[in-house]
Order: structure tokens, then sequence, then C-alpha cells
């Protein structure tokens, strides 16, 4: 089909993304990403069980690290993100458009994506202060009440919203100083793999985020249930799998995080609260004396 | 030793004289019935069940034991109260009902502080000097909260949830109870209550008070009953909310149960803490703080420092000072004023604690009890501290709940800090030292929800308490405390 001197496309393996390295899946197992055509688009890793427990593993390695880092770095590397991102619009709005997006809708995605980075950006060093409090106790103590990490926090991002989805459930988790494990849009995950390039590329330390690619059915217990991992979100399962989360999540004292029914697009999807979802609130005493 | 030519030895040439606070003041009633819809009514089956002092065996009253009915009738008068008045009511006003509260509280406190005393078992000076006057002051703080809610959620509009189902555990009665309803009522949320089935009677004096206080029916309703009767409550299809403060293992049932119900929870659950001491801390402080941190109402605290981790170079002497501390401690009658550990608050919890004295001594920690009598009826536990214990023994990775503590050491911080978050739990910790710098370095780096340094158990409304990992979910108290109970709109 192609004339003789057609130069051919070096096409992009996509591969999973763990403790900040680019393996393939360990089960060597694959799925067919295909466009509205049906048209092969990409060979996508199938991950499994142990694909999580290894990303688990590096998350909780690189939780110490990150949220210890200062509010002012981590606000910094996430402006970064957004500028690494900024470089690569038009890669990631072509890739939505493979993906069954229209030209328009992909351009705004890519956009909104870059402004909600900002948005948590400028949060960094903020929200700490919005819903800290000391606490005026009735004896002869200083007592203070501040923001921390959760830790470790599994995510399953929305399936139809392939970039900007997975960015509004990372970026708030990240920006408080948490680790994450993301199981990336069954139907849309190309953007996610790209944007582990991205993160790769923005000083983001490895083991931060980890993102997989996979199928929802088969992960979702997994996600739900470990018991190194501190919190869980998840956001379009239907009634029936959001109770076997909560049944899941149980047995360590998981949070559970819901964001169903969210409108990404929308302002209403970006807040400080969202950070809040992943913090625990620690309380502190001291006596004053002489 | 050199350090005992110095010693106060009180126990050998003073004695202290009895000093029992008096009875004479306070009302118990034989029976009391279910609180409900700012009535007693009588339980539906007509089932009641005793209540003893854990002191001397003896019987104080008998409470009603509800069921599925009358769970539902109290969930109903609550409904009612909600969507009636309490929901339509100026947020002020609601706040002047529970401000009423918490002073009638005060006026009341020494009623409460005794029959607190008998019907639990801790000492008459803790019921006195911190159960009662907390719980009034935890009415007191939240009351003010109610129309000023819109500041504690920037940004936001909340409201309220509707009615709470809140059940507590028997270590802090009164006080738990207060820790429930005060936030509860502040966010305009309607409640019912369930004391635990070993001390229910300062809930129903609470529920006389309530009555007498004139909240309007049914916006508070305190049943009484058991685990079956909790359960009945969590699972009741028109509640909004539960609270729950209680064991891990029941706070995971709870959860379970509340899966794919649209509930919201909270639950303050068990913990391990760890009080770490280095060898920079005036030991003498430090000592002072660990017998608080461990024998502070015999052990039954969910944040104890039950665990102490000492630096190796301070370790013989602190344990030294710790056994000489122990020898003072007078545990005995609970109503008596000098009484400092009093009886362990039912049969059945002094069985778990022996049995886990058993554990620890099968894992080969060597156990010291401090040489005090122990009256003839009760239930009684001597402060007991092991030494010798690993990170995995049983008696270091589990909750207790009584007046014993497993000791270890540690040379450098790192070691203290991994050793401090090393169990499931992660609701409290201590830290002593003198240096500010490694202050704020282990109480930043211990995964716990309260950390005290220099200090310990200490307690205050407007300081937000619960657990990190397996301790809970949710906060009580302060700011933070609020969020339990209103949904934040989007």
């Amino acid at each position: 089909m192609a004339e003789a001197s057609a130069r051919v496309p070096v096409e992009k393996t996509y591969k999973i993304y763990i403790g900040g390295k680019f393996p393939r899946t360990e089960s060597g197992r694959y799925f067919l990403l295909q466009d509205p055509k049906g048209a092969v688009i990409a060979n996508i890793c199938r991950g499994s069980r142990k694909d999580f427990r290894n990303a688990v593993v590096a998350a909780r390695g690189a939780f110490a690290g990150w949220s210890a880092a200062t509010a002012y770095l981590r606000g910094q590397i996430l402006y970064r993100i957004a500028e690494m991102l900024e470089g690569r619009h038009d890669q990631f709005v072509a890739e939505l458009v493979l993906q069954g997006v229209s030209k328009r809708k992909a351009k705004k995605e890519v956009d909104a994506t870059v402004d909600r980075l900002i948005y948590y950006a400028g949060w960094a060093d903020k929200y700490q202060q919005v819903f800290s409090s000391v606490n005026p106790v009735n004896s002869s103590h200083f007592n203070f009440s501040v923001l921390e990490p959760t830790g470790v926090v599994s995510m399953l991002v929305p399936d139809d919203s392939g970039l900007l989805g997975l960015v509004s459930n990372i970026a708030p988790a990240i920006v408080g100083g948490n680790t994450c494990v993301v199981l990336a849009s069954e139907s849309m995950p190309l953007c996610a793999i790209s944007f582990a390039e991205v993160l790769h590329a923005s000083d983001v330390p490895a083991g931060v985020v980890n993102i997989l690619t996979g199928f929802r059915e088969e992960l979702t217990t997994q996600f739900a249930s470990h018991m190194d991992v501190n919190a869980v979100v998840f956001c379009d399962s239907e009634v029936g799998v959001a109770k076997s989360i909560h049944i899941e999540a149980a047995d360590n004292m998981k949070r559970v995080i819901s964001r169903v029914d969210t409108r990404w697009t929308d302002d209403s999807a970006q807040s400080p609260y969202f950070v809040r979802d992943t913090q625990e609130t620690k309380t502190t005493w001291h006596p004053i004396g002489g | 030793m050199e350090s005992q030519a110095n010693k106060l030895a009180f126990n050998d040439g003073w004695q202290y004289a009895p000093a029992p606070e008096s009875t004479d003041h306070i009302r118990i009633d034989e029976k009391y019935d279910l609180f409900i819809g700012g009535e007693f009514v009588a339980p539906e089956e007509g089932r009641y069940f005793e209540t003893i002092n854990p002191a001397n065996e003896k019987t104080l009253s008998s409470v009603a034991l509800a069921n599925e009915a009358d769970i539902d009738r109290a969930v109903k008068a609550a409904r009612k109260a909600y969507n009636g008045p309490w929901s339509k009511m100026k947020a002020s006003e609601r706040g002047k009902y529970i401000f009423r509260i918490a002073r009638m509280l005060q006026e009341r406190a020494r009623e409460f502080a005794t029959i607190e005393t008998l019907d639990g078992g801790k000492p008459i000076r803790e019921s006195r000097d911190i159960d009662i006057p907390l719980a009034a002051a935890h009415f007191f703080y939240y009351a003010g909260w109610a129309d000023k809610l819109a500041y504690a959620f920037p940004g936001r509009d909340t409201r309220s949830l509707g009615v709470a189902a809140q059940i507590i555990p028997w270590n802090f009665p009164l006080l738990m109870a207060s820790w429930k309803i005060a936030p509860a009522l502040a966010c305009g949320n309607t409640v019912v209550l369930k004391p635990a089935e070993t001390t229910p009677l300062t809930a129903m004096k609470l529920a006389e008070l309530i009555q007498d206080a004139g909240l309007p029916p049914g916006v508070v309703n305190i049943v009484t009953g058991a685990g079956a009767t909790g359960a009945t409550m969590v699972n009741h299809p028109d509640v909004d909310k539960i609270a729950f403060t209680g064991s891990t293992s029941v706070g995971r049932i709870i959860r379970k149960s509340l899966a794919g119900t649209n509930k919201k929870y909270t639950l303050e659950l068990g913990g391990k803490a760890a009080n770490v001491i280095f060898e920079d801390a005036a030991i003498d402080q430090a000592v002072e703080g660990i017998i608080n941190g461990i024998f502070f109402n015999q052990g039954h605290v969910c944040c104890a420092g039950s665990r102490l981790l000492v630096q190796e170079s301070v370790a013989d002497e602190v344990i030294d000072k710790l056994r000489e501390r122990m020898e003072t401690l007078i545990i005995g009658d609970p109503m008596d004023k000098n009484t400092d550990i009093g009886a362990i608050n039912s049969a059945e919890q002094l069985e778990t604690i022996q049995s886990y004295l058993k554990i620890g001594q099968d894992e080969g920690a060597e156990m010291y009890q401090s040489s005090c009598d122990v009256p003839g009826s009760g239930y009684w536990c001597r402060p007991t501290i092991f030494t010798g214990v690993s990170q995995s023994n049983r008696i270091v990775q589990e909750e207790i709940f009584g007046p014993v503590l497993a000791i270890q050491t540690f040379r450098t911080l790192e070691e203290g800090l991994t050793k401090a978050n090393n169990t499931p739990y992660g609701l409290s910790g201590g830290v002593w030292t003198d240096k500010g710098a490694k202050i704020f370095k282990m109480t930043q780096s211990m995964r716990a929800g309260v950390i005290w340094a220099n200090t310990f158990n200490k307690f205050d409304p407007t300081s937000p308490f619960g657990g990190y990992k397996e301790s809970g979910v949710g906060r009580e108290g302060g700011l933070h405390g609020l969020d339990a109970y209103v949904k934040v709109e989007v």
C-alpha cells in the first residue's frame, strides 16, 4: 500500500509505570485497544495482582520521602508536570482522538488538565493553612492540629475521562504528600501511560505515582483489599461494585473515597476538599512551662 | 542504690485514712426504662438486665433490654424530632439547648461523678476531676458551634445528616456520650444513643437531665442493651449516620454492614500507643507520664500508652523508678478519694486481661506486678509491666485494655520511631525529650492521630481526637469533629 519511498512510522509500546520504571506486566498478558473502526491501536498491558503488589511496595517506599518534601517543592513539581504536559499538548490531543474523542473535546480536555495541575500546584502550600487549627485547650498546653497525608492511595479512576479524570484524582492526592497506585481507564488507557512519561520528566520521585493498565473487574478487589494501602478512591463503579469495595476496604480501615457522578470538566471537580479527602488530622500537645 | 536514700517512702511510715465519697446525695432508680421521644417507656418485651458495681459485684439497678421494635420506635422518634422542631429551629436556639445541658451537667456533676464510679469502677478522683467536667465542657464547646458552622467549612455550605445512631463504650461512659451527642446536636441532627451494657447509668441520668432541660421530645433518645441492640441500630434503614467507639474488630463488622448504604460513619477504635522516652528527657516527669499513660482509668483507655519505648542508656534507671512508683499506687475502693487505680470494669474484661498476662509470660516476657493487696470481692488487676518483649509479641501488637505495660528499648531515634510505628494501630503516641527539634521530628513522624509530647492522656473539647490506620476513621472534638455530623455540599 505504502509507496516504496514512504517512511514507516515508529509506533509506541505502551507499558505500565511502577517505581519510576516502565516495565511490561509481569504476567505477560495483553489486551487489544482498537479504534472505533476496529483497527488495532496498541497492545495494552493486562496488569496483574502481582503488578499491583509491586506497585504498592514502590508507593510505600516513596512515601517517607515524598510526604516529607516541603510544600513549596511539591507545588513546584506539580507546576512542572503542568509545564511538561503543555509542551506535549498535541500528542495528548491526538491520543484522545485516536480513542474516539472529538478533536474539539480532546483539546478542551488537555487544556483543562493542564489548568487543573496548575490549580493544585497552587494549593500545595495553602490547604494546610485552611484546614489546620490551634486549639485553645483548657489547660497549660500548646495544642495544634495539622493535616498529614494518609499514605498509599489506590485509585480506580474514571473510565470515560482518560486524561482529565486521571489527573483530577492523582493531583490532589500527591500534592498532599500521598503516593498512589492508579488503574487507568480501561477503554481509554493511552493517555495514562503517556502521562506517566510526563511525570517521569517532571522530577516526581520514583514510586510517588504508579500507573497500571488492565481490567477493572479483575483488579478492583485488590485495590480495595490490600492491607498496605491506606485509602481507595473510586469514580464510576456500579452500586454492587461500590458495596464490595466498602466491604474489602474494612479489614484494614482503609478510607474509602467515592467520586461517583463527578463532572470532571466542571470546576466542581477541583477543590481543597479533594486534597483533604486523603489527609489525616494529627493533634499535638505540649506543656507550656518554665 | 543511691536513689534509695532520697526516696519518699509514703507507704511505709504513713497511712492514708479512708476518704470515701458519700452516696447520700445521689438517686439511682431500681430500674430504668428506655428514653424515647422525651419519655421513659418500657421495653416491648419487658426484659431488663442488671448493672453491677464492679468493685463489689453488688447490683446497682436494672436497665431495659431494647429489641428491634424498641430501636425502631427510637429511630422514629428521632426522625420525627428531626423533621419537626430540630431541623427547623434557628441554629442559635438549638445552641442554647446544648448550653443548657452543659450547665445542668455542671450543677449535677457530683451526682454524675459518684454514679459513674459506682457503675464503672473508675476512681472517684477521675470521675470527679476528668470525666464529668470534660463532658460538661464538651457540651459547652459544641453549643457555641451551632450557629457558626459556616465558618468551619470555608467555601462550602453544609447541611445536617438526619438521625445519628451512636454506640459508646464503657471506659468513659458519660464523656463518650457527650463526645457523641454534643456535636451531633450542634450540627442539627437528632440522635439515638446506646451506652455500653456494663455502664448504662450515667447515660440514663443524662436522659433525665435532658428531659428536665426541656429539649424537644425525640431529639435525644437513649436506649440500653448489648451488642445485638447496637447491631440493630447500625442496620436500621432510617439511620443516616453511625458513630461508634469500641474495638477494631467490631468496627470492621460495622463497616461491612454499612457497605452499600449511604450512611456516614465515624469509628474510634483500638490503639497500642508507644510512649517513647529519650535519654535527655526529664526522667522523673517521664516516669509520671508513663504511669499516667498506662494506669489512668485502669488502662481502659483506647489511647493508653501501653507500650513503653525507652532509650537503652536510661532503660535501667527508668524501669527502676517505674517499679518504685508503681509501689506507691493505691489500688482499691474506687469511691475513696485517695484511690489511684479502681476496679476492672467487668468480669469479662478481667478475663481478657488475665489471658494476656498469660500470653505475655508464655511468649517469654518477664512480668512484674506491684505488690499491693487487692480487695476480696470485685474485679482487680495489679499494675503490671512486662520487660524482655519483642516487637512481634502479641502483648506488643494487640490492645489489652488493662493496666499492662510492654517495655522495649531502642538505641537511635530511627529505631525508636520504627518500633513506635510498627503496629496496625495509630491512635496516639507520646514522646519525652528536652530537645525541641527531636520533639518535632518525632511528633511529625509518628503515624498517629494524637501525639503528646512531654505529657500524656490529655483531652479537651477543642482538641480533635481520632486515629490513623486501623485505629479508626474520622475525628471527634474540635472544629474537625464537626465534619462527622454534616454533609459538606459540593
